[in-house]
């Protein structure tokens, strides 16, 4: 018997060691519940972690446009209805870039800001001619926004005078490769030629087979932007701050700013409804684990009945009593989500082993997270006092004179 | 709190129990008086229900009177939460019982010092020597380290027995406690609470069936439906 242990201590462990069976079919059936809440939850949030990462390796993380354009009636004169059309959205440059770019630098949680003048093109190519988007960068800044450098799957991110960067679809579509030579004209005519100096592969056959990016120089010159840039990107530190953040510089500097949880509203929402439905999920299993360490508790009660009354009989108090149940239960469920922590463990090493790409890399990440493994601990402990309060308070109001005669 | 030498261990006035309510009303004890002093090894007999073991529970503070007054060593239990009777019954009483003695969970050492511990909360050595020497007087020296289950009925109610004791209590409450063992245990174990009578001055009230050992006792109480009928001393060892 150890010293420093408070009585009820000694008593609840006694009883949990005495009814052997009984506790280690709880704990592992504790443990089950927490490993699958545990292993859910890295699942979850690696899958969730991979598919945003993967759906922003494209996309910038906010993108500043110049506001839209509306149509104003002169002078709307009494008595007479207006019609008004909407506008067409030519391609503009966004007023005083330099100053706003400035500005954003001093933001907090801003990871990389990235000008850009980008528009609508063809390029040629013998006979092949492709629609277009000319991208006009600074490469280095924009490796700080959109991972190009890790995307090149050919050449290098090389984009000086007469260089151009494409996509490895549109690369096939025009049937040329590193070296090559491809002539870009765009709408208002201005043509110029460019020698491929690199493919990239950023994972959307879309982009891939759209995204042309030259100097921002050259882009300029081609779409009549000369000096001016028609968007800013801006990769941010906390992606989840994004909407906040674009609202913020949306009213600051009049621009029109999209974050990427607007521009794939879907997406979040499927994302959203994911973590809500695995909540779901989780609170019923937290509920049966409760539900059996309750079970067990409570026969455990009607077992110790006589147990108790001597007990009792010998001047333990309702307050003793109730608390050395109260423990059998936090034990319980500390040791189960031990014992979970531990079967969620094997089950990722697992999963790692198993879960792999066709190339044997694998195919999402997913870390054991300590704080989950605390929280589970925590958490399951909890659930077992609580599940625990009906039988304790049970074993407390037993009365000693039925119990022991029982 | 009322000092314990010049009042009696026990005294009951008027001590009424009745169950239910109502029309369903049944009245188990009809104002029950007995008083107990210092010393005194007592038996109460009776057939089977005639109120013995409610009255055995009223003084243990385990169950409460419906009407009438009950005194441990002077003190007034009506007035007492459930608290304030658990703490004077942890105090002033030791039990005795006839099945189900111990916690099977601990040892014969520790099933001993369980009143000290329940009291004080936490273990320490001082409680375990204690129970060590109980357990010496009760002749299982030897078994101290058994668990309660790995010991024979009668080392068991030995074992009781020194539990009753380790609070020094006023009053020792048996009831049956021979009824579960053979004829040569029985006799071991009723020797060993009239030593303990002896030499501790401890006041024993042993509810018994068997007419023989209430025979050995110095005073029998006898019960029959709620009322005593009859209060013999057989020893004239107190002056009545």
């Amino acid at each position: 018997m150890k010293s420093w242990m408070p009585f009820e201590w000694i008593a609840a462990i006694r009883f949990l060691r005495e009814g052997r069976m009984q506790s280690l079919l709880i704990i592992v059936g504790v443990g089950v519940g927490v490993a699958v809440i545990v292993f859910m939850s890295a699942l979850l949030s690696g899958l969730q972690a991979n598919l945003v990462k993967r759906t922003l390796s494209s996309q910038a993380h906010i993108v500043l446009l110049p506001p839209e354009e509306i149509a104003r009636p002169q002078s709307p004169a009494a008595g007479i209805s207006l019609r008004l059309q909407k506008q067409a959205q030519r391609l503009r440059s966004i007023d005083q870039w330099q100053q706003i770019q400035a500005r954003l630098e001093g933001l907090p949680n801003i990871a990389a800001i990235s000008p850009m003048a980008s528009g609508p093109a063809f390029v040629v190519r013998g006979d092949a001619n492709k629609a277009i988007t000319l991208l006009g960068i600074d490469p280095v800044r924009y490796s700080g926004v959109i991972a190009l450098p890790e995307r090149m799957v050919a050449g290098q991110l090389r984009v000086g005078a007469g260089e151009a960067v494409i996509g490895i679809e549109l690369a096939k579509d025009l049937g040329a490769d590193i070296g090559d030579k491809i002539r870009v004209t765009t709408a208002g005519d201005a043509t110029e030629t460019f020698t491929v100096t690199g493919l990239f592969d950023l994972g959307n056959k879309g982009v891939n087979a759209r995204n042309v990016y030259v100097s921002l120089r050259s882009a300029q010159s081609l779409l009549d932007l000369v000096g001016g840039v028609s968007s800013i990107d801006i990769s941010l530190h906390d992606i989840d701050e994004a909407e906040r953040l674009a609202s913020k510089i949306a009213a600051e500097t009049g621009l029109t700013a999209d974050s990427w949880i607007k521009t794939n509203a879907q997406f979040v929402t499927a994302l959203t409804s994911q973590r809500v439905s695995s909540n779901v999920i989780r609170f019923f299993i937290g509920l049966s684990v409760a539900f059996g360490i309750a079970s067990v508790l409570v026969v455990s009660v009607i077992q110790r009945a006589r147990e108790i009354g001597i007990l009792r009989a010998m001047g333990a108090s309702q307050g003793q009593m109730l608390r050395i149940f109260l423990l059998q239960g936090g034990i319980v469920g500390f040791f189960g989500s031990l014992l979970g922590s531990g079967l969620a463990w094997t089950f990722l090493m697992l999963w790692r082993l198993m879960a792999r790409n066709a190339d044997g890399s694998p195919m999402f990440v997913i870390g054991v997270d300590p704080g989950l493994v605390a929280i589970a601990a925590g958490g399951a402990s909890l659930v077992g006092i609580l599940a625990a309060l009906l039988p304790a308070r049970r074993a407390a109001r037993l009365d000693p004179v039925v119990a022991i005669r029982g | 709190m009322a000092d314990p030498v010049t009042h009696p261990v026990l005294q009951l006035t008027g001590i009424r129990k009745s169950y239910g309510s109502g029309e369903t009303e049944s009245e188990i004890l009809h104002g029950i008086d007995l008083r107990l002093e210092r010393g005194e090894f007592a038996a109460l007999i009776g057939p089977s229900g005639s109120g013995k073991s409610t009255l055995l529970n009223l003084i243990g503070l385990l169950d409460r009177p419906s009407g009438g007054q009950l005194f441990i060593d002077g003190q007034e239990t009506g007035q007492l939460d459930d608290t304030g009777l658990t703490r004077l019954r942890g105090q002033r009483i030791g039990f005795v019982f006839q099945h189900h003695h111990l916690i099977p969970a601990f040892t014969a050492l520790e099933n001993v010092a369980m009143p000290l511990l329940v009291a004080r909360g936490r273990p320490d050595a001082e409680m375990f020597e204690q129970a060590g020497r109980l357990l010496d007087q009760v002749g299982l020296a030897e078994r101290k380290q058994n668990l309660a289950n790995q010991l024979s009925g009668g080392q068991q109610q030995r074992v009781a027995i020194a539990r009753a004791l380790a609070m020094s209590p006023s009053l020792v409450l048996a009831d049956e406690p021979t009824g579960n063992l053979d004829t040569h245990s029985a006799d071991d174990v009723f020797a060993l609470l009239r030593e303990v009578n002896t030499r501790l001055n401890t006041t024993f009230l042993i509810v018994t069936h068997d007419r023989r050992l209430a025979a050995r006792c110095d005073r029998i109480i006898e019960m029959v439906d709620g009322d005593i009928v009859a209060d013999d001393r057989v020893h004239d060892k107190l002056p009545a």
